[in-house]
């Protein structure tokens, strides 16, 4: 019986890809295993094997499609004897890996709408021209031009130079800087984390990159005891002038220990400061105010935020300061605080809010150590209610913090108690619905605000 | 000022001379005196928390020393008083960081094991054993990427060399030639632990053997010997080799801490060394026996160290506490 094939995902996050290149054409028989086309993401190329033996009855989506959704039918493979009228009837032959289910599961690949928001932050001169980059495009131009104005900037991690980057966000830069400024290290989290915090003693300023913040636990003696206390310990004689970078939390069924949220538990170490982005134009900024900052800095990013484009302003040189939260949408009802991919769920719960006439407004705080209470604190006494998202867990969590800090400072204000939302209190399982249901829902988001607004 | 780091350009050979012997047993004296000092104003209670005496060791770091020149960094562990103090750092300020001053090299918000010099190129002072490794190999990883050919002495016991994060520098070390002295100060007990109780394999010089990284044994009670093995791990390094390990059999006399009771040897054991191999005493019998100097030039000597330290102590005690306010300052730059 004839079977479709369907485009197959490369990595847990990918969404769409470009069908770049048949190798087979149609008419032709493949054997299993066999290479039948070339698959392109902005992440990665790879090759796709036939799952089945029989031959080539329709090829489906030509070759140079780009934004091949995955799952969609590429071709139609026929079993001996059959012929070209049975591709017409065939079901589907599950592609690659990847079940059907995930597909449903995963985040919606476009950002939502900012409606109601200043198009720019502050930072951003009226004006100024934008064009849509991807999170991933960003991070590598923030490094690339940090690295032309300043020769004390390298970068090293695994994979970072002759793989270009284990989620491909130093494309280009060993082509660029060279080996010397662009190094490659040995699957040795510790030792070249503790490597880079002597070398930010002696004045250069290294941007570490972690394939994931998971695997930076191993590292995390040299972060926090090394990097963040020597200023400190020396009496201001020196400190760590350096980044630690890479993405943070969970990317898409890669379960418990490839998904941990580090942002509350980095937020709280005295001597570090923190970033978590959510659009690309911050991550290239605060990646920019990083690299030159004179402390250790820890920017965490997010897998499935990298593919996602946005628009960052065409400057010369944009930078977005530590420490400033932004206002990404304006409201009145309620404040919902999040940051980094948490972001996703704030805008589209105040999206669904407002179809029903209830007016959110949306603060992502970008860093989280110094943490812009300040703005918080502003919007709750204009809103008097406050909804915090995050996909962290929730014992000691940023919310958590956000909570005692408005109920200090902005008590007489309150008219409902603060809600955390955030990831549930259990290690990342790796199921597809238990994945989902551990993490924070856009529903959870909606039902808090609700709560808090006696909807 | 006390402590003047002699350049190894000015003797580069492995010969001492009369001025190399005088220099050394001024130095170690000065460790040795500053360190009995110290205990004392432990037991005052002038000096709390931690402290880490490097009696019985000094010429492993006087003996370096004096293989160094302009730029070479150090960093060490938190038994650290002699390193600072052969790097020609102030005992004053030394001291009295040890008792929560001002006046101290972190202004008494480091202690006895997180001190620094940027001035003396010494970067700690670490409290988490073997931290300091991969950092000293940065360290030197600065020196490769600025073009320059100093030399990073990273010191450690044999107690950190059984940590993973030495073999993960070690194997980056090796990997990118980097200008490193891996020096391993075996004193013989990690805390309470002995070598061969802890190590399962007690030759600390051949650990780098897996990783190409050359390494020596080297008495490390004879401060003469370990220049000389000093002058070679330093041509080595310089000449773009790659790192070189250094394991210096010494001996602390003191316990790990003030606060060790040091059941884990006997007292026979600690007295046969301090008679038989005093690093000081050698050095001063040397020069008596070769007549390079006289009984009261030593005592002349002593009485100068002396002075310094009672004057280093006087400091310690009379500099003020830190102001409140520095309880908020130096965290962020």
């Amino acid at each position: 019986m004839a079977t479709q094939i369907l485009m197959p995902a490369l990595s847990p996050t990918m969404e769409e890809g470009t069908l770049a290149k048949w190798l087979v054409k149609e008419g032709d028989s493949v054997t299993s295993g066999q290479i039948i086309a070339e698959i392109e993401t902005d992440k990665a190329t790879m090759e796709f094997e036939a799952v089945d033996e029989g031959t080539v009855g329709k090829i489906l989506i030509d070759e140079g499609t780009e934004g091949v959704k995955v799952n969609t039918p590429i071709a139609v493979l026929l079993e001996e004897g059959e012929d070209a009228s049975a591709a017409a009837a065939a079901p589907a032959a599950p592609a690659a890996e990847k079940p059907a289910a995930e597909a449903k599961a995963a985040p919606a690949p476009t950002a939502p709408a900012e409606a109601a928001a200043p198009k720019a932050a502050p930072e951003v001169p009226e004006g100024t021209k934008f064009r849509s980059q991807t999170v991933r495009e960003a991070l590598r131009d923030a490094m690339a031009e940090e690295m032309r104005r300043d020769g004390d900037v390298f970068l090293m991690g695994e994979e970072v130079a002759e793989y270009q980057g284990a989620y491909k966000i130093s494309q280009g830069l060993l082509e660029e800087f060279g080996a010397r400024r662009v190094i490659d290290t040995p699957i040795t989290e510790h030792g070249f984390a503790g490597l880079a915090v002597g070398a930010a003693f002696a004045g250069l300023k290294p941007i570490v990159e972690f394939m994931t913040f998971n695997f930076a636990l191993q590292a995390i003696d040299h972060i926090i005891n090394s990097a963040a206390k020597t200023l400190y310990m020396s009496g201001g004689q020196m400190g760590s002038p350096m980044v630690f970078r890479g993405p943070n939390g969970a990317a898409a069924r890669v379960a418990a220990q490839h998904s941990h949220d580090f942002a509350a538990t980095y937020a709280q170490v005295p001597g570090l400061k923190v970033v978590q982005p959510y659009t690309a134009a911050d991550a290239k900024g605060l990646l920019k105010s990083a690299i030159r900052d004179r402390n250790p800095v820890i920017v965490l990013e997010n897998e499935i935020l990298y593919g996602r484009s946005f628009d960052v302003p065409e400057l010369d040189d944009f930078t977005v300061p530590i420490g400033k939260a932004r206002i990404a949408r304006e409201g009145s009802d309620l404040t919902i605080v999040s940051f980094g991919i948490g972001m996703t769920y704030a805008l589209q719960a105040a999206d669904e809010l407002a179809k029903e006439g209830i007016s959110a407004e949306v603060i992502d705080l970008r860093s989280l150590r110094p943490m812009d209470t300040e703005t918080v604190i502003a919007s709750v006494r204009k809103t008097n209610r406050c909804v915090t998202v995050e996909e962290g867990f929730p014992v000691c969590s940023i919310g958590s913090y956000l909570s005692s800090v408005l109920m200090e400072k902005a008590f007489d204000y309150l008219d409902a108690p603060v809600l955390n939302c955030t990831g549930k209190d259990v290690p990342m399982p790796y199921a597809a619905n238990l994945e989902k249901l551990a993490l924070v829902t856009t529903a959870e988001v909606i039902a808090a605000c609700k709560a808090v607004t006696y909807r | 000022m006390v402590a003047t780091r002699r350049s190894a350009k000015a003797n580069a050979s492995n010969a001492a001379s009369k001025d190399d012997l005088l220099h050394f047993y001024r130095e170690m004296l000065l460790i040795r005196r500053f360190e009995e000092k110290a205990g004392q104003l432990y037991g005052m209670g002038l000096i709390g928390g931690f402290c880490h005496l490097y009696i019985g060791q000094e010429a492993v770091v006087v003996g370096l020393e004096s293989t160094t020149k302009d730029g070479d960094q150090r960093v060490t562990t938190y038994r650290d008083h002699g390193h600072m103090l052969a790097c020609g750092m102030d005992p004053k300020g030394v001291m009295a960081e040890l008792t929560g001053r001002s006046g101290g090299y972190s202004k008494g918000k480091g202690g006895s094991m997180h001190m620094f010099s940027k001035e003396k190129e010494f970067y700690g002072g670490h409290g988490i054993v073997g931290a300091n490794v991969p950092i000293g190999a940065g360290l030197a990883f600065a020196n490769q990427y600025r073009g320059n050919d100093n030399v990073a002495f990273t010191y450690f016991g044999d107690g950190a060399a059984n940590q993973g994060q030495v073999y993960e520098t070690f194997n980056m070390a090796s990997l990118w030639k980097l200008p490193v002295i891996f020096v391993i100060e075996n004193n013989q007990y990690a805390m309470g632990t002995s070598l061969k109780r802890a190590s399962s394999t007690p030759a600390l010089y051949t650990r780098g053997a897996a990783f190409g990284i050359p390494g020596e044994a080297v008495d490390g009670m004879d401060v003469m010997a370990v220049r000389a093995a000093g002058l070679k791990a330093t041509e080595h390094c310089r000449t773009g080799k790659g790192p070189y390990i250094l394991e210096m059999n010494t001996y602390r006399y003191r316990g790990h801490s003030m606060s060790d009771p040091a059941k884990y040897r006997t007292r026979e054991e600690v007295q046969k060394m301090r008679e038989e191999r005093d690093p000081i005493d050698h050095v001063r019998d040397l020069l008596v026996q070769d007549k390079l100097a006289t009984e009261d030039d030593l005592k002349a000597i002593d009485k100068e160290i002396k002075a310094i330290i009672n004057e280093a102590a006087q400091y310690a005690q009379d500099s003020p506490e830190p102001d409140a306010a520095e309880l908020w300052t130096d965290v962020y730059a």
